[in-house]
């Protein structure tokens, strides 16, 4: 709960040192400088700059406890509720710094939405699952107004058609890939700029993956997408940059194609091609 | 398995020689901890039936008592004497009077004074409530006999009973051949029955076991759990959620925790002199008073819900607090939307099983005067009030005979009421019960 925000007055955008292959940024959706994150004594993400393009998919790969999900976690300061967790160093977002005190969390995670590693739907009906986001944060004048938000926000998630007779049935009563969808169709609703996907397909079948891959797909359009993931095979079909971390540095950030297939540090090559990890 | 033998003959000859060896044993060990599991489950339920049946069997025959049907003329010149028909004259005539008549009536043959007075005594002195009731239901009555159940004495009802045994010698006995004799008399002539004890139902306490009832002790203890329910849960969740959800985990909050934990082993006593010290003696608060006895029982109870509050609200899985987090909920909305309708079953199964035994406590009562002998049911929060284990104790201190089965029959009712909370306990987790 205890969050202090350490923040490195000294050092300025410029004298960064992207890490190797870091490409000249086209849109940047959001841009970490020399974030650092500790657990309590545990120094878990070391300097790590990237910046997130609009309108891509960026996903995440590393060996576990690589800080991975640690990194995607200072995206929306999911990590403020974690007690003995600080963080420093900047996170921008459209130029804000998302740890500037004077911003608030909940308005950020109004803007960054996430999907966690494990279907969790509220044990409500599917409706109430989705229309939870708008509620709270009041986007809905009136009834109908949310329902139109509940139905297009299913229809974008592809879940339309399997749920549009049980509205009313119990979001746990769906399959892991339809919860998970849910989830996605939750996160949505409340029409957030990014998307943090925290191992979305780790506790799901080949099948239901396939889906959700394919929906990711669907949703760059309109959503920047920060996918964390254990498979390589996923990152590669999915996302169009990838970033490599390990043991909580940034080793290597490049287009998907060029890390699979041309990797330029050593370690990135040994992950890849199942040295280690 | 014959593999394994073949690549290792001597290594896997002697394992299998060792777990034959142990086997045996082992099985052993198994059968006696169920054995003894069993007999302790056995010895436990034969306890409770025990206590059941004894309870039972013991109190069941205070809900019946026995009256005695007497030809009650309702003379003029007893309860109207001037004509008037004025309410505060009628209220304040000689009833006594009347059923006294009608008895020695049904026994012309008594003259002395002394047979007399013990003839009358065979009759309750309830008897005088119940005819004045009669008037003053249908005052059409006066001036014409009527025959009316009133109800007996306790050492009548406790023959009628079997509680006195007639073949003792009559220095031994509470009641002399001659009483026995009117009893028989009255039986015989269909004067003597036993019937619904409403009184026990309806009436407070008495110092005559037949006119004594539960219902000022019901109420008292109704009264009294009102005041702690409506202090105790909404502090307590109140408390369990900012300690679980919003306080900073510090060294002060761990003080308040172990704190919590330790006032939840204080024995109950202690906390009626805390009650007394402050409530009675500081704040000036009424002596004997429901709002006092909930006060004190709140302190008692607090503890019990604030750890079941706790204990149920971090079982509610972190997932659920991710998702409102992650959707941008503040954690207030986390907890009223999310969390605390999830931990709630939990609350409320805590809730009750700590307002059970709230109910059931007497020592920190005794202390601030609610074991006072009550008759008039109290009317409200500040009228001098008893709670039912007290009254059992009460009654349990008695000398009559005829509270031995009084002091049963209010365990009965006070068991009932706890079953029926713990009941309500059981079937709120399973009715609320929610998988994730």
């Amino acid at each position: 709960m205890e969050t202090a925000i350490l923040r490195d007055t000294m050092h300025t955008l410029s004298d960064t040192h992207a890490p190797e292959g870091e490409a000249a940024p086209m849109t940047a959706k959001i841009e970490a400088r020399q974030t650092n994150v500790h657990y309590g004594d545990k120094h878990a993400l070391k300097d790590v700059s990237l910046d997130i393009r609009e309108g891509e998919v960026t996903s995440f790969i590393g060996p576990s406890g690589c800080g991975k999900s640690t990194f995607l976690r200072c995206l929306n300061r999911m990590n403020d509720t974690i007690d003995g967790c600080r963080v420093s160093g900047t996170v921008m977002m459209d130029g804000e710094d998302i740890y500037d005190p004077k911003i608030d969390v909940v308005q950020l995670r109004a803007r960054v939405g996430m999907v966690f590693q494990k279907p969790n739907p509220f044990p409500k009906s599917i409706y109430d699952n989705i229309a939870y986001g708008p509620r709270i944060h009041g986007l809905a004048a009136n009834k109908d107004e949310l329902d139109e938000i509940v139905l297009t926000s299913l229809e974008k998630a592809g879940l339309l058609a399997e749920v549009k007779d049980r509205m009313e049935a119990p979001g746990t009563g769906l399959s892991g890939g339809q919860q998970q969808r849910l989830c996605i169709a939750r996160a949505i609703a409340v029409s957030p700029e990014v998307i943090l996907m925290d191992e979305p397909c780790s506790a799901l079948d080949p099948i239901a993956t396939a889906k959700i891959e394919e929906l990711i797909d669907e949703l760059r359009e309109n959503f920047t997408i920060v996918i964390v993931t254990h498979s390589m095979q996923q990152a590669a079909r999915v996302s169009q940059r990838t970033a490599f971390f390990h043991l909580g540095e940034l080793i290597e950030v490049g287009d998907t194609e060029q890390i699979f297939t041309n990797p330029k540090h050593k370690l990135t090559q040994g992950y890849i091609t199942g040295r280690f990890g | 398995m014959s593999e394994m033998t073949m690549d290792t003959p001597k290594g896997g000859a002697r394992t299998r020689e060792r777990v034959a060896a142990g086997i045996a044993r082992r099985y052993r060990s198994e059968r006696r901890f169920r054995l003894f599991g069993l007999v302790a489950i056995v010895s436990a339920l034969a306890f409770m039936a025990l206590l059941f049946v004894s309870i039972v069997g013991k109190g069941y025959s205070a809900f019946v008592q026995t009256e005695i049907r007497l030809p009650i003329s309702f003379d003029v010149a007893v309860i109207d004497p001037q004509g008037l028909r004025d309410p505060d004259e009628m209220r304040a005539a000689n009833y006594g009077k009347l059923y006294r008549d009608a008895i020695h009536g049904l026994f012309p043959g008594v003259e002395s004074r002394s047979e007399r007075r013990l003839l009358n005594g065979l009759v309750s002195s309830g008897a005088t409530f119940e005819i004045r009731d009669a008037v003053f239901a249908a005052p059409d009555l006066i001036g014409k006999t009527r025959e009316i159940w009133v109800p007996a004495s306790d050492d009548v009802d406790m023959l009628i009973k079997g509680h006195i045994d007639r073949r003792l010698p009559e220095h031994e006995r509470r009641m002399s051949d001659k009483e026995i004799a009117w009893i028989d008399a009255l039986a015989a002539d269909h004067r003597i029955e036993t019937r619904l004890n409403w009184r026990f139902f309806s009436q407070g306490d008495s110092r005559e076991p037949e006119l004594s009832g539960i219902w000022g002790a019901v109420v008292g203890s109704f009264l009294t759990m009102l005041v702690t329910l409506a202090l105790s849960f909404p502090l307590g969740v109140a408390t369990a959620v900012y300690l679980e959800e919003f306080a900073p985990k510090n060294r002060f909050t761990d003080i308040i925790e172990v704190n919590i934990n330790n006032l939840a082993a204080i024995p109950s006593i202690v906390f009626g002199l805390l009650g007394l010290a402050v409530f009675l003696q500081f704040f000036g608060l009424p002596r004997s008073a429901p709002v006092v006895g909930g006060l004190v029982l709140t302190l008692m109870t607090l503890p019990t819900i604030i750890i079941a509050a706790r204990v149920s609200l971090k079982s509610v899985p972190p997932s659920i607090r991710e998702a409102a987090l992650g959707l941008g909920a503040s954690k207030m909305q986390m907890v009223t939307n999310d969390v605390l309708p999830l931990a709630m079953p939990g609350i409320l199964t805590g809730t009750i099983i700590g307002m059970g035994r709230a109910l059931g406590e007497t020592a920190p009562l005794l202390m601030i005067g609610m074991v006072a002998f009550i008759v008039d049911v109290p009317g409200g929060f500040s009228d001098p009030a008893t709670v039912l284990p007290v009254q059992i104790y009460i009654w349990a201190d008695s000398a009559e005979r005829a509270f031995v089965e009084r002091t049963s029959a209010a365990i009965i009712v006070l068991l009932s009421f706890l079953i029926i909370m713990n009941a309500a306990a059981v079937y709120l987790r399973s009715k609320f019960e929610r998988r994730w």
